[in-house]
């Protein structure tokens, strides 16, 4: 039975990775979308990197959870 | 062991809150009248390693919370009285300086133009100066020149008189001294033919001849 | 518990080890007092940010010397930040989120000397840092707005049905802050390092320890980023929790 519940944990962790797939998108986004905006008007650029900063920490926090949840599967039950 | 040291787990974690680790925790256990296994293995898993997230051991919060106070509270006392005036006044007297460098910049600049005008009047000063010098050195020489020419042209004509004169007198001479030699030759011509030279007439003829020759 | 202790065809890997608190002069009990390697580095962060921000100034210098340009820029920085962010009123708070970005940088930067303790990784520490901001912003938000605070959640320019609506997902928007605020940090840094430790645990075998060595050296370079974006990050969002509270206009 113990097994069972390893191989609940270990799968959990797995799965709790794919949702870093979405935090990668979502940071690819907004770096992506703040380069296209950039080349179209570099004038604009420099003031919005704070910004960039901001939307890409918003988005990479959710990977971070997910990487949280699958350590707190590996390690902490 | 592993599947010990997971049913344990929880145990332990719970007994951490209350009473403090390892002898202490197994002590509890025990006295609790818990299971000795359970009691031996909570000992070592807590000798051996914290449990799973060393980041979850509760037991070690009170410690870094404390100390992470202290820390910032250093940080923040060294940064409000020593560090942060000392740069933002480092920074503000380099703005100072450089202001004021820019303004004396300034001033010398206007030193220099204010120079360079006084340098281009002496200089057009000078050349105006000069010019008048030249003038009146070229009239001075002028003037001189103008007695000069005017001396010699008075010589010129002095002594182009006294040499008229003097050739009116040699042609005088000279014409008299024809004059004579023709009234002789007449003379002797007219004796020679035997004739008597009267000395009224033979001057008239050859005044005369004389006439149209000699002028 | 389970992994740590495992053994996978020779590979012994411990990346959480790292993260354990333990008391520096023997001894296995953790009083609140006790001297651990927390508590080590915390302090050499502390000498870390002395050194540079007091002793690399201490020429006073028109014409900066190194450490000096470094902390000037790093003053420059913070504080241009703050005043872009928050407005002229946010420099009176200037000094304390100088004091969070020093710290979480020197923090950060120090974690990654080689057998050092990562102090930003701890959700303790972290967790206390998001709740001083968050606490403190809050208070400042009612001490200074009163209860037009409140207006931070209704959102005025939205449809009346959909207010209430947004005025809860506002509320829990706004407690989540200091969660998300603390474990990005947190998780970021656990991140790197148990990853370096997974791939240093690869260098046990000869085969794979070229390419152990060459994921340590990437990742490493990505950590170097990352200490400074996280730093820079945690910096930013508490001007931007700060802009909230002086100016809480929806």
């Amino acid at each position: 039975m113990e097994n069972l519940g390893q191989l609940g944990q270990y799968l959990g962790a797995g799965l709790a990775c794919i949702g870093m797939a979405g935090a990668a998108m979502g940071v690819g986004n907004v770096a992506g979308n703040y380069l296209s905006g950039a080349l179209r008007n570099p004038s604009a650029a420099a003031s919005q990197t704070a910004t960039l900063f901001i939307g890409m920490a918003f988005a990479e926090a959710l990977g971070i959870f997910s990487f949280l949840v699958a350590l707190l599967l590996l390690f902490a039950v | 062991m592993i599947s010990l040291l997971q049913q344990t787990a929880p145990v332990v974690v719970e007994e951490s809150e209350t009473v403090i680790i390892t002898e202490h925790g197994a002590e509890a256990a025990a006295a609790h009248g818990a299971d000795a296994a359970h009691a031996a293995a909570g000992a070592a898993g807590h000798a051996a390693s914290a449990p799973g997230m060393p980041q979850l051991d509760i037991t070690t919060f009170g410690n870094q919370i404390f100390w992470l106070l202290v820390v910032l509270a250093v940080i923040y006392w060294v940064l409000s009285r020593v560090a942060l005036p000392r740069i933002g006044g480092v920074i503000s007297d380099r703005q100072g300086a450089i202001t004021g460098d820019l303004m004396a910049a300034e001033e010398f600049k206007q030193k220099a133009k204010d120079a360079e005008a006084a340098y281009d009047k002496a200089l057009a000063d000078a050349r105006a100066e000069a010019s008048k010098i030249v003038a009146a050195n070229k009239a001075e020489i002028q003037k001189e020149l103008d007695a000069a020419i005017a001396h010699a042209d008075a010589e010129i004509a002095a002594r182009a008189v006294e040499s008229e004169k003097r050739i009116g007198e040699i042609r005088a001479s000279a014409v008299e001294d024809a004059r004579s030699v023709a009234r002789e030759v007449t003379e002797a011509l007219v004796q020679s033919f035997g004739g008597n030279a009267d000395q009224g007439l033979i001057n008239a003829a050859v005044d005369q001849r004389l006439k149209g020759a000699l002028q | 518990m389970a992994v740590t202790e495992e053994k996978v065809e020779g590979l012994v890997f411990h990346p959480m080890d790292q993260f354990t608190v333990k008391p520096l002069f023997g001894g296995t009990e953790i009083h609140w007092f006790t001297p651990t390697n927390a508590t080590l580095w915390m302090a050499l962060t502390a000498l870390a940010v002395i050194a540079l921000l007091v002793f690399g100034t201490r020429g006073r210098a028109i014409i900066p010397s190194r450490s000096q340009s470094i902390a000037e820029l790093m003053y420059g920085m913070v504080r241009k930040m703050v005043e872009d962010i928050t407005g002229k009123e946010g420099l009176k708070y200037f000094p304390y989120i100088m004091t969070l970005f020093c710290f979480i940088l020197f923090a950060n930067a120090l974690a990654l000397l080689p057998m050092s303790f990562s102090s930003t990784s701890q959700i303790a520490v972290t967790a206390v840092l998001a709740m001083m901001v968050f606490v403190g912003v809050t208070v400042l938000g009612f001490v200074k707005n009163g209860t037009h605070f409140l207006g931070l959640f209704w959102v005025s320019s939205a449809p009346a049905l959909m207010r209430p609506v947004l005025a809860v997902i506002e509320l829990i928007s706004y407690f989540v802050r200091p969660v998300s605020h603390s474990i990005r940090l947190a998780g970021n840094i656990m991140a790197g390092h148990a990853v370096m430790k997974v791939f240093a645990a690869f260098g046990a075998v000869a085969a794979l320890a070229p390419v152990s060595i060459l994921a340590i050296v990437g990742v490493y370079a990505l950590e170097v980023l990352v200490v400074t974006i996280q730093a820079y990050v945690f910096t930013i969002l508490t001007c931007v929790y700060l802009k909230d509270a002086l100016h809480p206009s929806h």
